[in-house]
């Protein structure tokens, strides 16, 4: 990145951050052989159970995996369906 | 005394683990130990012409394991170094030639005459691998900065683990502080993190590393080589001694002279 783009704030990331993220990705896979396919699967089945009992957003759902140090997981993101005030 | 076994593997090839090892026997005799450096790689021998003693070949390890020849028929004496020996591998048979337990034999019964065994190990996981790694007292993992290399350093370490050896540990080996600098390449402190585990050394990119290895002359061997340096002094971290890490400060730029005018 050039002395330009950081002056100026530009928040492209550089090659070596890429490099950092696909390898951590791709160890995280490695060590836990928990693939993308498998994600999926993760994701539709929890989508399901969830859904069950409580309205959420099926299209917001993201699954993924991160790695801090050496300490890995499994993170699922669900948005509520528009949580309104009960008037009931 | 007893040798102490280093095993120098990396899983990918070409990251530089003949030279390593070829630079770090060369680094330990210098320091007045006695070493041999064995090359585990059956079929693609190569630690004889990176340390300059390919004319010299009459028996290689497979003649040793399969008793064609003593064990002292099959050491090569470096030309320079009279404390240093190779034995070389086999060029006209498998890694099947050998056995873990042929190499847990061969190395103790070196371990007598010796301070260091190095062995160097073949790229990959199969025999060749695990051959390298049965006799080891330690291991060294070899990796370059880039995201492949990392990657299989990643996998030999479970393997490593696996087969309830020590954590090994790493030299970062054709460092570029001038890229990591522009944001163009892995530095230290993210393949240190990725792997976690401990550093031995860092070699940058240089050329005498090419020139050396055209010469059969290891860089070691060269005041002057920049990585000759580096290995020598990961050979006294290998002794025990506490040796700062080599400022491989990035001088050249336009932007970098500017600060070091301001800094001054």
């Amino acid at each position: 990145m050039s002395f330009w783009k950081r002056l100026f704030g530009q928040q492209e990331p550089t090659s070596r951050e890429i490099a950092k993220k696909r390898l951590q990705l791709a160890l995280t896979v490695d060590r836990t052989r928990i693939s993308p396919h498998l994600l999926e699967t993760l994701k539709d089945e929890i989508i399901a159970v969830i859904s069950q009992h409580v309205d959420i957003e099926p299209d917001g759902v993201v699954v993924s995996l991160t790695q801090q140090r050496s300490e890995h997981r499994l993170v699922a993101e669900i948005p509520l369906a528009n949580a309104r005030r009960r008037r009931e | 005394m007893s040798a102490k076994t280093i095993t120098i593997t990396s899983g990918k090839g070409g990251v530089g683990k003949t030279t390593a090892t070829a630079n770090l026997g060369v680094a330990l005799a210098l320091a007045g130990k006695r070493v041999v450096t064995i090359d585990a790689d059956i079929g693609l021998r190569n630690l004889d012409v990176v340390m300059g003693l390919e004319n010299r070949i009459v028996y290689d390890l497979v003649d040793v394991v399969e008793g064609q020849c003593r064990l002292r028929q099959a050491m090569i004496r470096d030309k320079r170094l009279s404390e240093l020996y190779l034995i070389p591998a086999a060029q006209t048979r498998d890694k099947t030639a050998v056995s873990p337990q042929d190499m847990i034999r061969v190395c103790d019964q070196l371990r007598p005459d010796f301070d260091y065994i190095l062995v160097d190990s073949p790229a990959g996981i199969e025999r060749g691998f695990q051959n390298a790694v049965a006799p080891a007292d330690e291991i060294l993992i070899v990796t370059t900065p880039e995201v492949s290399a990392v990657r299989d350093a990643d996998r030999i370490i479970g393997l490593i683990e696996a087969e309830g050896k020590d954590t090994p540990q790493l030299i970062i080996n054709r460092f570029k502080p001038d890229m990591v600098r522009r944001g163009d390449m892995l530095g230290t402190s993210d393949v240190i993190e990725v792997l976690a585990i401990q550093l031995v050394g860092i070699v940058p990119e240089d050329e005498a590393i090419i020139i050396s290895t055209n010469k059969g002359v290891p860089a070691a061997l060269d005041d002057k080589a920049l990585a000759g340096q580096a290995f020598r002094n990961i050979a006294r971290r290998i002794m025990g001694e506490e040796v700062p890490f080599m400022s491989l400060r990035d001088t050249s730029g336009i932007f970098n002279r500017l600060v070091n005018l301001i800094k001054q």
